[in-house]
């Protein structure tokens, strides 16, 4: 039924000082268990290392994302992610974990600018340490005043997640803080 | 507006991502106990002025619960720690005596 | 009066001419002025009216300090009060009008409380409060409302236009103030390669130095200055920031400064003001000295302006207060004003000097330059009524004998220099007091402390009492070496020699004369903006206030928008001399952010309008909002309340929402139930201790119902419990409990039970939910068509099964929340839409209806069941609602049982739930309550109940509604009353409703419906 399947903003899109896209259907499948019992297997299935903490490691079109002590998300194509648990679970079989299809729990983000910009128009949201997040790193964090979390794809194009039912506010939120004038000049 | 490095995911996390959850090392009673055990396990806490230890839950983050033992006084931190123990372990008591000489665990 | 000089003025571009408006009239001036340097150029030396007597007030400072010069800027949506016009900068267009005035700025009938001044003594309101009361309220009260308050709020409709933004920035240092300390701080601090972030409140670098004479390593400062600002905006680790205010220092390294990034270019596209949230290791506050006014009598007259300022205003921006200004002083930095005065041509009648000699080297030169210097010389009252035509001189020691008139437009007074203490103060850093030099300081052994305990803010330059140019570099490279270090930075280049004129010490003088009667302390002001006089203070004093704090509440000293930053030391010095106290026993009073007071807007950031709270949106949400559903808000969810057609009130769509959903078809966005998935091999276990009733014996393919209690053993949540399989569970929680009840586990599982085997995951958004309710349910599912078997066989009432629905994934529940036969049917999020198209289109034939939370709730009261926060509020046990079904006997513990063992527990006499019929067949108002014979001890009427839940039935035509009532279910059939708010005829008992007790279950007692 995936023709049928959408996203929670299809195309939102808007430019400010930097560009802010709602990136459509993603697979996000969340592996909880003990995390060093597990890698053999997210590295068959997926063919990424397991990512140390924070970090996030790259394999098939897939990403893995650590997420807590004892949990990964892990990124892949939305038509996979169903595929990817039953392989999971029947991996794990006998193993105490818990693997499912979270792709429709959540929104995705892009945010595309220049490297010093994007980094202003994200520090007004959150907390977090902006200028010490780097590609390889996922930050859960705040954004303004829901949970969600950041990283950088390459310098200058920023992935952020939430849940699905606030995802107009973030995008809103977003849209607002890279409005034209908007520019910091903190980040460098 | 406190600081707390969540010791299961390493950030040094703001107050406002953090959820604060009360007294730590409290002993659960549970049916058949004496009403005094229920009543000191379910209302009475310590509300220390200076050393005190308490449960906070990284709810904007790994959603991870940790415990810090800190200063209620002077918002000194003397460190974080697992969630998963029954009382604070040798570090942080030592943390704290080394900073606090006169204080001794209760 | 006061005029644009012909020469001078390093701030402004002559060659700019910019037209602004003032109550009014307009004027113009240059590229460059403030508001107030703009105003004095013009003329205008009244800006604006005191607060409590209404007493006409010129501009007294140059800063953030003014206490007088306050207007309304802007108009309409942009207007804002209490704008202080030595900080604002002149832009094309700005509009301001003067405060505290009517009728008019120049004839305030205000003005009589002046001639009255018995009328408002000090504590005036709080010895008014108490008798006589009607008073208050008829007489005073009005009255006072008219002529008091600081300038006028924005209308109620105004709606700010401006954009405001917030900033987190993480850095080591951060350094509050942009003169030579805090430069030079920035330079030791980035040269050791310490991140920095140096913040200016005004829109330059440099501070006083360029105005008072300041020389560094040979050459004027301001060169040293334009050096020093090139020098760091090359460094990569040092972030200037200029008009940023360093608003507030709070703990573990947390600093709020405000950005003014718009203020002074109205009309671009940037954000007006942005509110910068700092975390830092260590912050350097070279935030300056504030000059101190003299208290002598008329000192609050327009043209009697701070020494510092007159210097300012004529360096700065070529603007002269008058054409003969006397100075009065008791240091020897005033003497730098008449110099300068003088060689802008100005005449200087004399500088009345409140010392017994004065012979240091400024002194010297104002005798070179033929200035009258007049010792133990004191000022005994200002001429004039709406400006200064002349001032007489007294003997400083005397009781204010006048020994001489002298003519004059202006007077410069000096009283001192008070280092700025706020940022060192607001985070808990303590300070002593500096006998010798009459001002508080940091104490460096009681610093503001951190996280790791260690302090970590320090003052340097004049905010830490290194008030001389050559003493405050030196302090400067001291104390940011000091923070550096802490940061284990090392810092070492050569310290550039600053100098300036030497200085010999000043003179306390907190009166003057010294020894002035009642009428002329009277006259004396200190706190200027909340008009309280050295009178007030000695008031207080004999009233018996001998705290500070007190005296502060009680005489309003410092307690205005300006915080007493001119008014608190004097006023402190002259509590603790009329309580013949020392200065520093007396104590002082706490400084608090923000340092000024920073805008409602930046504090709010972009938290306004369609994002001033997150919206939490079902994957139906549009086609809800397109179908005209009205919202209730259900946490930050807001889902449909009903969907009236046109020309329908909500209580009839409601009502036919019901019927068509009774009879035929109804379609729910159940989408916001929360969802959580328990797995492991301990899951049952954990669920059987989280709810009332057993849940590890479910069997997979099977749901049942659960009650969720506190360990208080208060209701907190319900909802069904489905078992997927051998070692996972799906709750369904409340809408608004789902966040709640997740954490609620992770707390259980991570800090009590940690060797349990479980894993939960809060899966509520990764389903879309809808529920097909009705007779007809069935059938527009086998329309669809599905893989599963949907008959009542295959598929019983609290049965569950996963396949696929209309080419959908699906999983079909058999629950009911309205007694009807329901299928809820869970797809993908991504997914939801379609169904809910699908549904409606397969439905048509059978007038498909969705229905809101309203028919919902009627639904769920017709047939008994209970709503957490309707029926429950937190002092509710399970046991009060007839669910003693739902608690397992069987069970040695869960959530909540300990505390269901208490005696008020089993009391007999608990309120519980039953039915309520009117007699009448009325809606019983929500929340009324049942009637008991006597009054309690308060005086109030017994009650034996309430109501919980109240609605009109359509199914039933009737009212019905649900209760607590004390041993209710033993009680069935008695009619009992309740009260109502309708308000009695004259003469008459108030008026009640009549109820008869019954089963809660009104609708379908046997419970066949679903079961089909």
């Amino acid at each position: 039924m995936s023709e049928q399947a959408v996203s929670a903003l299809p195309g939102a899109e808007a430019t400010g000082v930097v560009t802010v896209r709602e990136m459509g259907l993603q697979g996000m499948v969340s592996l909880r268990g003990d995390l060093a019992a597990l890698g053999t297997v997210v590295m068959r299935l997926t063919g990424a290392e397991m990512p140390a903490v924070r970090a996030m490691t790259k394999g098939r079109g897939i990403q893995v994302a650590w997420m807590s002590p004892d949990e990964l998300l892990i990124l892949c194509d939305h038509g996979a992610a169903d595929t990817l648990v039953a392989d999971l679970t029947q991996a794990f079989e006998g193993q105490h974990h818990l693997a499912l299809n979270l792709s429709d729990a959540r929104a995705m983000f892009g945010l595309s600018g220049n490297a010093s910009t994007l980094r202003d128009v994200l520090a007004k949201v959150t907390p977090a340490d902006i200028s010490a997040l780097h590609p390889g790193e996922m930050r859960r964090t705040r954004i303004q005043q829901v949970a969600g979390a950041i990283w950088f794809e390459t310098e200058t194009e920023a992935r952020v997640i939430c849940f699905r039912s606030v995802a107009q506010y973030m995008f809103d939120l977003f849209t607002v803080s890279a409005k034209d004038g908007g520019a910091v000049g903190f980040n460098r | 507006m406190l600081t707390l490095t969540c010791p299961c995911c390493g950030i040094s996390a703001c107050e406002t991502e953090l959820a604060p959850g009360g007294e730590a090392h409290l002993k659960r009673f549970g049916p058949g106990s004496p009403d005094a055990d229920f009543e000191s396990y379910l209302f009475l806490r310590q509300n220390s002025r200076g050393v005190h230890f308490e449960r906070w839950r990284h709810a904007m983050g790994c959603g991870k619960w940790f415990l810090a033992a800190r200063d209620t006084a002077t918002l000194e931190v003397f460190g974080t720690y697992s969630a998963q123990t029954t009382e604070p372990p040798a570090d942080i008591i030592a943390a704290i005596r080394a900073k606090r000489p006169d204080w001794s665990p209760a | 009066m006061s005029t644009r000089l012909p020469q001078g003025g390093r701030l402004i571009d002559r060659s700019k001419t910019v037209k602004f408006s003032f109550n009014g009239k307009h004027m113009t001036g240059h590229a460059g002025d403030t508001l107030a340097s703009a105003l004095l150029a013009s003329g205008q030396v009244i800006m604006g009216r005191s607060f409590k007597y209404h007493r006409p007030r010129g501009v007294m400072a140059s800063g953030a300090e003014e206490p007088n010069a306050l207007v309304n800027l802007g108009r309409g949506d942009s207007h804002e009060p209490n704008q202080r016009a030595t900080v604002t900068e002149l832009f094309e267009g700005l509009s301001a009008t003067s405060q505290n005035h009517w009728p008019s700025l120049d004839w305030d009938i205000g003005e009589v409380n002046a001639l009255l001044p018995r009328v408002l003594p000090a504590g005036f309101y709080y010895k008014t409060f108490i008798y006589p009361r009607p008073f208050w309220k008829h007489v005073f009260e009005p009255i006072i409302r008219r002529s008091a308050g600081l300038g006028r709020a924005p209308e109620h409709d105004a709606r700010d236009p401006d954009r405001y933004e917030q900033f987190y920035a993480h850095t080591d240092l951060v350094i509050a103030g942009g003169g030579i300390a805090g430069l030079q701080a920035a330079l030791e601090a980035g040269r050791a390669g310490a991140r920095v972030i140096l913040c200016e409140q005004t829109a330059h670098w440099g501070g006083r130095a360029p105005v008072d004479g300041v020389e560094i390593d040979g050459k004027p400062a301001e060169t040293w200055i334009n050096d020093a600002v090139q020098v760091l905006e090359k460094m990569d680790n040092v972030h200037l920031r200029l008009r940023c205010m360093v608003a507030g220092v709070y703990d573990h390294g947390y600093v709020i400064a405000y950005e003014r990034v718009a203020d002074h270019a109205p009309g671009t596209d940037a954000p007006r003001h942005r509110l910068w949230r700092i975390r830092t290791g260590q912050v350097i506050a070279a935030t300056g000295a504030l000059e101190r006014p003299l208290s002598f009598p008329g000192n609050d007259k327009p043209g009697v302006m701070l020494a510092s300022a007159v210097r300012d205003y004529a360096v700065n921006w070529g603007v002269s207060p008058g054409a003969r200004t006397v100075v009065v002083t008791n240091n020897d930095d005033a003497y730098r004003t008449a110099l300068l005065l003088a060689d802008a041509g100005l005449s200087v009648p004399c500088i009345a000097d409140a010392r017994s000699e004065s012979d240091g080297p400024l002194a010297q030169q104002a005798r070179a330059r033929g200035i009258r210097v007049m010792t133990n010389t004191g000022i005994a009252g200002v001429k004039g009524l709406r400006g200064v035509v002349g001032v007489q001189l007294c003997r400083q020691d005397g009781t204010g004998e006048v020994i001489e008139d002298v003519t004059c437009d202006a007077v410069a007074m000096s009283g001192g220099w008070s280092p700025v203490v706020h940022l060192w103060s607001h985070c808990g850093g303590k300070l002593t007091w500096d006998a010798e030099r009459a001002f508080f300081r940091p104490d460096p052994s009681r610093p503001p402390t951190n996280q790791t305990g260690e302090g970590f803010v320090v003052c340097a330059g004049a905010a830490d009492g290194a008030l001389l140019a050559g003493d405050t570099m030196q302090n400067a490279s001291t104390m940011a070496r000091k923070a550096l270090s802490a940061l284990d930075f090392t810092s070492g280049a050569a310290v550039p020699s600053a100098s300036a004129a030497e200085e010999s010490p000043l003179l306390p003088v907190w009166i003057m004369p010294a020894g002035a009667g009642p009428k002329k302390r009277a006259k004396m002001w200190l706190d200027f903006q909340n008009d309280v006089k050295v009178s007030d203070v000695q008031l207080a004093a004999r009233e018996g206030y001998e705290s500070v704090e007190h005296t502060k509440r009680y005489t309003t000293l410092g307690m205005a928008t300006d915080q007493g930053k001119l008014s608190n030391i004097n006023g402190l010095a002259v509590l603790a001399q009329a309580l013949d106290e020392d200065i520093p026993r007396v104590g002082t009073t706490t400084f608090r952010p923000p340092y000024t007071p920073i805008s409602m807007g930046a504090i709010a950031g972009e938290a306004r309008g369609e994002i001033f709270q997150p919206l939490r949106r079902t994957p139906l949400h549009a086609w809800h909002e397109a179908n005209g559903a009205a919202w209730e808000p259900v946490g930050h969810w807001r889902r449909p309340y009903c969907y009236p057609r046109p020309g329908e009130s909500h209580r009839e769509a409601v009502n036919r929402e019901i019927t068509a959903t009774r009879t035929s078809l109804g379609l729910l966005d159940a989408s916001t139930l929360g969802k959580i998935v328990v797995k492991g091999p301990d899951a049952g276990r954990f669920l059987d201790m989280l709810y009332t009733n057993m849940m590890s014996t479910l069997k997979p393919g099977k749901c049942r119902y659960g009650l969720m209690c506190s360990e208080n053993g208060f209701l907190m949540d319900d909802g069904v419990v489905v078992r997927l399989d051998d070692d996972s569970f799906l709750v369904h929680t409340t809408t608004g409990g789902a966040d709640r009840i997740h954490a609620w586990m992770e707390d259980w599982l991570q800090c009590e039970w940690w060797d349990w085997q479980v894993y939960t995951a809060n899966v509520t958004e990764q389903w879309a939910q809808i529920a097909v309710v009705g007779p007809k349910a069935r059938a527009v599912l086998d329309k669809l068509g599905s893989d599963i078997d949907l008959s009542n066989d295959a598929l019983p009432f609290m049965a569950w099964a996963e396949g696929r629905i209309g080419g959908f994934d699906a999983r079909v529940f058999r629950i009911s929340f309205s007694g009807e036969l329901s299928f809820e049917i869970a797809v993908p999020a991504s997914q939801g839409r379609a169904l809910w198209d699908a549904l409606l289109a397969a439905g048509a034939e059978f007038d498909a209806t969705p229905y809101g939370t309203e028919a919902l709730h009627v639904m769920r009261a017709e047939k008994g069941f209970i709503m957490i926060g309707d029926e429950t509020d937190g002092t509710v046990i399970p046991q009060d609602l007839g669910l003693g079904w739902a608690i397992s006997k069987k069970k040695e513990d869960y959530l909540g049982k300990r505390a269901q063992e208490r005696t008020h527990m089993t009391d007999p006499g608990r309120w519980q739930l039953v039915g309520l019929e009117t007699l009448d067949g009325s809606v019983l108002p929500d929340g009324s309550y049942a009637l008991a014979e006597g009054i309690n001890v308060n005086g109030q009427r017994n009650t034996q109940g309430r109501v919980t839940s109240t609605y009109f039935s359509p199914t039933l035509s009737r009212g019905i509604a649900m209760g607590l009532v004390v041993q209710g279910p033993e009680r069935m059939g008695e009619v009992i009353a309740f009260n109502t708010t309708q308000k009695p005829a004259r003469g008459e008992a108030p008026k009640t409703i009549e109820a008869r007790i019954v089963s809660p279950v009104f609708f379908d007692p046997e419970g066949e419906k679903p079961n089909v």
